[in-house]
């Protein structure tokens, strides 16, 4: 691989909050090549949606180093940010939030431009009939409001924001997770259209696996805040080597009534991010802990080529 | 149903509208303080007499078809006095509601969007102003602004706007976390694109409703100062200090439309926008958007 368009590196975000510290990210890292799709996943409260906006610093980062194209984001001050901004974009998970009850689509999808300083006001408005066409949306929404869209137009309104500005790097946080099933599959194929046709580069979170194997080409997968492993989507979907991983894809439903089932149900909570557990933060509910495992805080090592897991366990297969 | 072009529908501001036409009383109000509004603002051109003329020859007069509402002790014409009063009473509470809107606003713009210290600062400063007895406060400031319009604006302004400031906060600190607003900062907005894009657009409600209850507020507090001698100062009528001149009990039990006109005004005035101002909450209430 090529240098990396992202490269994050032991990235740790903290809240303190009556005095009690919380630990939400701890020690991430990952690189994301050029034209990349990488999925996020893990479950809710693990942090995916911290990492995304960590990247973008709409969350500013406790500790790390976040480079985006060579340049280090974290020492930015706030008018080189403004000018880095453009290239990196946001999409969010709730269609009903992300869009301004007072605006106009026009004034919504121009909103970026014109804080850029890009165009004249005429010039704007034709790029934002562009953007929602790109999304198959007809251009003269622009003089509508968000409430009278439907969740999956409204995704789809989101997604041409991110694009008025002609990003290289999307985070999508968990786009189609608020939507209808009939219609998920819609908004995820027109990103997946969008980001072959336009080269994206994209940090794709979800909680999703079927949806994240779809469309991405390499996972991280997350639990607690803590990286647990990392693959290409193909070896991961068929040889997990994290038991987390397991677990959380023997709970993929099957289409199969006749498939052999062996479903790995994790028992408890995620640990609250007060009180983490010592060592690896995932024995106290794995399956296959051992004493070692609550006092080593286990690698994210290189286990095959492309294939890194953070497990003290190499005797799991 | 109302007949609608397809192709522009009406955004959150004209169904705002839409329902406060709908409110009974608000409507009422309106079409109690539009004529009054109007009379006051044309009575020159129409009525004969000035606020300060003097009429030797009908002093301490009732009502008649030359003076409608009578005269006072020196023969001034009362009809004229709560015309022009109502002139400068509703120029002291407009100003001075835009005056503390705007200090209102700004200060609990900064509060929220600006940083924990800035909030903590200005804060503790809204709790300062706050605490102050406003009584106590008023006749102070009053006593060293002086008499007159514009130390009156100045004193009632000074004393309206941490009410707001607080609201505008609390508005704002939510929107601040909003996934528009965050969307808005990832494309590279700054604090003043967020105040006047998604702060200001979002607080428009708070800020009518704040601003014609402080209005109506804003007459009684003048007309307080007034009563009490620190407001607009006499020969300049204002509908306090014509209570004030009327408070004697000889000119309470026997002209008794010294008093009763202005008062009358005064009431008829606040009440109107009291019910306007119930009704633009109404209208402006997110609740309201489910029917």
């Amino acid at each position: 691989m090529t240098a990396p368009l992202l490269s994050v590196r032991d990235l740790s975000k903290h809240y303190t909050s009556r005095g009690t510290k919380l630990t939400i990210l701890q020690g991430i890292s990952f690189d994301i090549g050029k034209g990349e799709v990488v999925g996020l996943v893990g479950e809710s409260g693990s942090g995916k949606t911290t990492i995304g906006r960590s990247v973008l610093r709409l969350v500013e980062p406790s500790a790390g180093s976040v480079r985006f194209d060579g340049t280090e984001l974290t020492g930015l001050s706030s008018s080189e940010m403004r000018r880095a901004r453009p290239r990196m974009q946001y999409i969010f998970q709730d269609p009903f939030a992300s869009l301004s009850p007072r605006m106009t689509i026009g004034e919504i999808l121009t909103e970026g431009l014109k804080i850029q300083g890009i165009g004249t006001s005429k010039e704007r408005l034709e790029r934002a009939r562009k953007a929602l066409e790109q999304v198959d949306l007809p251009g003269d929404a622009v003089n509508r409001y968000a409430h009278e869209f439907s969740g999956g137009q409204r995704q789809r309104i989101g997604i041409a924001r991110a694009l008025t500005l002609a990003p290289e790097f999307i985070v999508a946080d968990e786009p189609v997770s608020a939507l209808d099933v009939s219609i998920q599959a819609q908004v995820i194929n027109l990103l997946r259209d969008l980001q072959q046709r336009l080269g994206l580069t994209m940090l794709f979170i979800s909680h999703d696996l079927a949806v994240v194997e779809y469309i991405c080409d390499r996972v991280i997968v997350l639990y607690l805040g803590r990286i647990m492993e990392i693959a290409p989507s193909a070896e991961l979907y068929a040889q997990p080597q994290h038991p987390y991983t397991r677990a959380l894809l023997s709970a993929i439903p099957s289409p199969d009534p006749d498939a052999p089932r062996d479903r790995q149900i994790l028992k408890g909570d995620i640990p609250s991010p007060a009180n983490p557990p010592s060592g690896c933060v995932f024995r106290t509910r794995c399956p296959s802990a051992l004493p070692a495992c609550g006092e080593i805080v286990p690698d994210l090592r290189e286990t095959t080529l492309g294939h890194f897991k953070a497990c003290i366990r190499d005797d799991l297969d | 149903m109302l007949a609608r072009t397809p192709s522009r529908s009406p955004g959150p501001t004209a169904r705002s509208l839409h329902r406060f036409l709908l409110n009974r009383a608000a409507v009422l109000g309106m079409g109690m303080i539009v004529p009054m509004v109007l009379l006051i603002l044309s009575y020159p051109i129409w009525w004969s007499f000035r606020p300060n003329d003097i009429d030797l020859l009908a002093m301490n007069a009732g009502p008649t078809a030359k003076h409608w509402f009578g005269t006072d002790g020196v023969g001034r014409d009362i009809f004229a006095r709560v015309m022009d009063g109502g002139r400068i009473s509703l120029l002291v509470a407009i100003t001075s509601t835009v005056i503390s809107a705007i200090i209102g606003f700004l200060v609990g713009a900064v509060s929220a969007l600006a940083g924990r210290w800035a909030d903590a600062v200005t804060m503790r400063f809204v709790d300062l102003v706050m605490t102050l007895p406003p009584v106590i406060f008023l006749l102070v400031l009053a006593s060293i602004a002086g008499t007159g319009i514009w130390p009156t604006v100045l004193v009632i302004s000074l004393l309206s706007w941490p009410l707001l400031a607080r609201m505008v906060r609390s508005r704002l600190l939510e929107l601040r976390e909003r996934d528009f607003v965050m969307a808005a900062r990832g494309m590279g907005a700054g604090l003043p694109h967020l105040l006047f894009r998604h702060g200001l657009p979002n607080s428009v409600d708070i800020l009518v409703v704040f601003a014609t209850l402080q209005i109506a507020n804003a007459i009684l507090l003048e007309a307080g100062l007034s009563f009490l001698g620190l407001g607009i100062a006499p020969p300049a009528a204002s509908w306090g200090n014509m209570l004030n001149a009327a408070r004697s009990t000889a000119v309470l039990e026997q002209y008794p439309w010294q008093w009763l006109f202005p008062g009358g005004a005064l009431v008829l005035a606040v009440l109107a926008i009291n019910f306007i101002g119930d009704g633009l909450r109404d209208a402006f209430d997110p609740r309201a958007e489910l029917n």
